[in-house]
């Protein structure tokens, strides 16, 4: 068996060893097992890591391997914890779906469960997605692996962490206004948000309907391609799913001449951390390097992006998560006194101090005599922002920005300002307003810590924004390797 | 500005029982994310339609045939709580 770093190892050169015999889906999925075993203590990616199921189907897959020869048989994956899967509980990290055991798997899982991918585990999150540093899980926080005092970022900070500390070959998360590629970035990782439509949410719990899609996380963009090949396309549990104009190809470019890279100033205007917008300059040269051409351009809505999402998304929030109400399923508080107040209840004490406040705005932004100020207003700032972009993809062929203003925080450090939270989003919010295709990929450290660089494309642009990831990843040649040190611990031997 | 009659009252319509230090505190939370949010009304929007959804696809059908549903055992097998094999729930008001 050869010798294998599970911080480097990329999927696609995980399936040659595969594929060669030189290594067996049983001892692929032991390297991630050992390497959970090493450090999840620390990190605590996962909610639950399904050790039987991983024994079962790593098996399976050796057993059967010449008839199971797909693309990704016995590459090993994490899910986020709000992707339903059968027989397996799907807890989406809040205290109402603690015992929740799914009838059903979602479509997205089924489709890379059905290539014969071993699911390792479900992946921590903040609680029903909603959140920007994972602390908002009901269970517990999870640490970034590049300084285990600093968040993972959220709410896909349990997939990102996973994929970081060497626990998973890749992930699955969602992304409703950057909730994969903000982690992604503050990992160290590759994340994608595919256009709204390309994959089915049939499965994911919703959050926010017109926003939510589901996308990976990985260790390469090549690995990124990969893993989006498999889960797109037309579902008919989903009416908004759609059937991709070309399908997605495995990414080979090395250059990027010809390209044009808008910069939109607005995103650069404020609030961007000296090291961050270091890195962002440095890869923007790296871009006029290979062949690319970078301009800025104007979005010149994107301040009220912000708002507005901070309107719809509450506001479809609060229908969505009007079904957990000790009825049919999940968390039903005891000695209620009749049903109005076993709802009350029970809500109440299942959910977390952020679902409330997101049902609270919502609800309130919904109701008689706000409707048109909050949600008729958001919905038609909504419209300005796509018109925006519409305008700029006339000009260029990809938008490039930081992911995060900032990098990984120190825990605790946000928790008790919201609105400091939601201010972590102002780079990712926009496209999924714009239901646009969108990829953070390593640019480079800051302090220690990743920073990401984000790429937006046109609809159904993934082919466009995965060839230029690549080509820019092969020039910054990133080390996703992370440290595991804890900035609260002093050094050994250093001065007091 | 909302107050702590507001969201006492938003709170019942989404039925979510907060207790007396969490109104306060909500008051308070609610009142900054909305001061924020009240930004968009620096905007003239008269004659800009809504975005519901980003994507062009309207009535998505399929064809009306009869097809396997989920078993009354599945469906109640999360329920907190069964008799008679329906849902059971607290007495109503």
């Amino acid at each position: 068996m050869a010798d294998l770093d599970p911080l480097r190892l990329t999927a696609r050169d995980a399936k040659r060893l595969l594929v060669d015999g030189q290594i067996s889906s049983a001892e692929l999925a032991k390297v991630y097992l050992d390497q959970i075993a090493a450090v999840e203590d620390q990190v605590r990616a996962f909610i639950l890591v399904t050790y039987d199921n991983v024994a079962k189907y790593s098996t399976k897959v050796d057993r059967e391997m010449q008839a199971l020869r797909g693309p990704l048989a016995g590459l090993p994956i994490a899910i986020k914890d709000n992707l339903v899967t059968e027989k397996v509980t799907t807890t989406c990290a809040s205290r109402i779906l603690r015992n929740y055991m799914p009838i059903y798997t979602a479509t997205a899982v089924r489709k890379v469960w059905d290539d014969h991918v071993v699911m390792l585990g479900k992946t921590n999150m903040d609680e029903f997605a909603m959140g920007s540093s994972t602390e908002n899980s009901a269970f517990h926080r999870t640490r970034n692996p590049w300084d285990l005092a600093t968040v993972p970022g959220g709410s896909s900070g349990g997939s990102a962490a996973a994929v970081a500390a060497g626990e998973a070959l890749w992930a699955l998360g969602s992304d409703t206004g950057g909730s994969i590629r903000q982690p992604a970035a503050l990992c160290g990782v590759v994340g994608m948000k595919p256009t709204y439509g390309a994959v089915s949410r049939y499965g994911l719990v919703a959050f926010a309907s017109s926003l939510d899609q589901i996308g990976p996380l990985t260790r390469s963009v090549y690995d990124c391609a990969l893993l989006l090949q498999h889960i797109v396309g037309h579902d008919p549990m989903d009416s908004t799913s759609v059937e991709l104009p070309e399908p997605i190809a495995l990414p080979d470019a090395r250059r990027l001449d010809g390209l044009r890279v808008g910069i939109p100033a607005e995103y650069l205007a404020a609030g961007i951390e000296p090291g961050v917008r270091a890195r962002f300059e440095e890869t923007i040269a790296r871009v006029e390097e290979l062949g690319g051409s970078c301009k800025e351009i104007s979005l010149p809505h994107t301040e009220y992006a912000l708002p507005a999402y901070y309107i719809i998304a509450p506001a479809e929030a609060s229908a969505n998560l009007a079904r957990f109400d000790g009825v049919r399923y999940g968390y039903r508080a005891e000695n209620a006194d009749g049903l109005l107040d076993m709802y009350e209840r029970t809500r109440g004490e299942g959910f977390g101090a952020e679902v409330k406040r997101r049902i609270m705005i919502g609800t309130y932004a919904l109701s008689a005599g706000y409707y048109d100020a909050y949600y008729g207003r958001a919905q038609r700032v909504r419209t300005l922002v796509r018109r925006d972009f519409e305008r700029a993809f006339a000009q260029v062929d990809l938008i490039a920005s930081p992911t995060s203003p900032s990098v990984a925080f120190a825990a605790g450090s946000r928790t008790a300002d919201p609105l400091a939270m939601y201010m972590c989003d102002i780079c990712t919010i926009p496209a999924n307003l714009a239901g646009l295709p969108a990829i953070s990929i390593p640019c480079g450290l800051s302090d220690g810590l990743p920073v990401g660089f984000q790429l937006i494309g046109p609809a159904f642009g993934e082919n466009r924004i995965l060839q230029a990831a690549h080509a820019l990843e092969g020039a910054l040649g990133f080390d996703p390797a992370p440290s595991f040190r804890d900035s609260r611990v002093a050094e050994p031997g250093a001065a007091a | 500005m909302i107050s702590e009659d507001d969201v006492r009252y938003v709170a019942k319509l989404a039925r979510l029982r907060l207790e007396a230090d969490e109104v306060g505190r909500m008051t308070g939370e609610l009142a900054g994310i909305l001061g924020h949010i009240d930004k968009m009304s620096e905007l003239e929007l008269a004659g800009v339609e809504a975005t519901a959804h980003v994507l062009d696809v309207v009535n998505v059908l399929r064809p009306d045939k009869p097809r396997a549903s989920l078993s009354r055992d599945d469906a109640l097998r999360n329920a907190p709580a069964v008799s008679n094999d329906s849902f059971r729930v607290p007495r109503m008001g």
